[in-house]
């Protein structure tokens, strides 16, 4: 099968789990492509990041006119994991979050702990079709992380949290995706914010 | 028409795919998900109508993996190796070691263990 992406090497040996894990969790790592979600995927993983592939038809006709009706592509979803205690595994997704690519995921936003969207200051604009499919198809808390590219100009956070216009109590943070820490500390953010969310009343 | 031959060369996969599951798009149960955990029943007694993809994939279960893990491993779309695991899971062969109700949104005690599992990172 030939892939999108140059990782992983295909025919990885499989690592198992311990035998204590009994559970999983999710976090989706939404973004455009080349944003960095593979980069921070791979910051975090215990394990080499993993691909997988699926197809997706015409449900693009209509919506990216640089895909001409009738077609068939590939989107790849990269993964990798984290055992996080010594019975849950953390699941870490990253897959395009953009419309046409929705719907194959249709079972991967559902109980998810959270979804961190990946930002690029020098290109905003993709951000706003990903922000728009997390708060019209799902209620997964969701954090923006701004990847600090090299060259990348270094707007405050406020600028970035007023061009998404995203609600007030949505977590921005910048982080170097290349840097395990700085990665671990955007998921703490996300599920804090998930906690936060959690204990709020259910709206009506 | 000689089958074998032509199947070799085949590349088509959604026509493949579609004879691997024997003709359906839908598992059998639907609280599959990528994150699903599985592992091979113990011990694994696999009749000989099992395929290839099967075997491969219940021996890769001999400790737990993700669904989306054997995926990536099978080198098969994750809705098709739903299908499959769905049939596994039907037959005996394969066991869900996450119990939970995965279309539920973690509850707080969980969150709480993962925030302080990551801060422990």
């Amino acid at each position: 099968m030939d892939s999108a992406t140059s990782d992983p090497p295909p025919g990885a040996p499989e690592q198992h789990l311990p035998p204590s894990v009994a559970r999983s969790v999710k976090v989706l790592v939404v973004g455009a492509f080349g944003v960095g979600k593979t980069t921070f995927i791979r910051s975090v993983s215990e394990i080499a990041p993993l691909s997988t592939e699926e197809r997706i038809t015409t449900a693009s006709v209509g919506v990216d006119p640089d895909v001409p009706s009738k077609s068939t592509t590939t989107v790849a979803m990269d993964f990798g994991r984290i055992t996080v205690t010594e019975d849950i595994a953390l699941y870490l997704f990253g897959t395009p979050g953009q419309r046409r690519f929705w719907d194959l995921w249709a079972g991967l936003a559902e109980g998810a702990v959270g979804a961190l969207v990946m930002v690029d200051t020098r290109d905003l604009e993709p951000s706003f079709e990903v922000l728009d499919q997390l708060e019209l198809r799902t209620r997964v808390p969701f954090a923006i992380v701004v990847n600090r590219f090299p060259g990348s100009p270094d707007h405050p956070l406020e600028r970035v949290r007023e061009a998404l216009d995203v609600l007030p109590e949505t977590p921005v943070v910048s982080c170097d995706v290349r840097d395990a820490s700085s990665a671990v500390q955007a998921l703490v953010t996300l599920v804090e914010h998930a906690m936060a969310r959690a204990s709020e009343p259910v709206p009506a | 028409m000689d089958v074998g031959k032509s199947s070799q060369k085949y590349r088509d996969h959604p026509v493949r795919s579609y004879v691997l599951t024997s003709g359906r798009a839908h598992p059998s149960r639907n609280t599959l998900r990528p994150e699903t955990l599985l592992l091979a029943a113990d011990p694994p007694r696999l009749p000989p109508s099992v395929d290839r993809h099967q075997r491969e994939l219940v021996r890769l279960c001999r400790g737990t993996l993700a669904l989306a893990e054997v995926a990536a491993h099978l080198g098969l779309p994750v809705s098709l190796v739903t299908v499959l695991v769905s049939d596994l899971v039907d037959a005996g062969h394969l066991t869900i070691r996450s119990n939970h109700q995965s279309h539920l949104l973690p509850g707080r005690d969980t969150l709480e263990k993962v925030l302080d599992g990551l801060r422990n990172l």
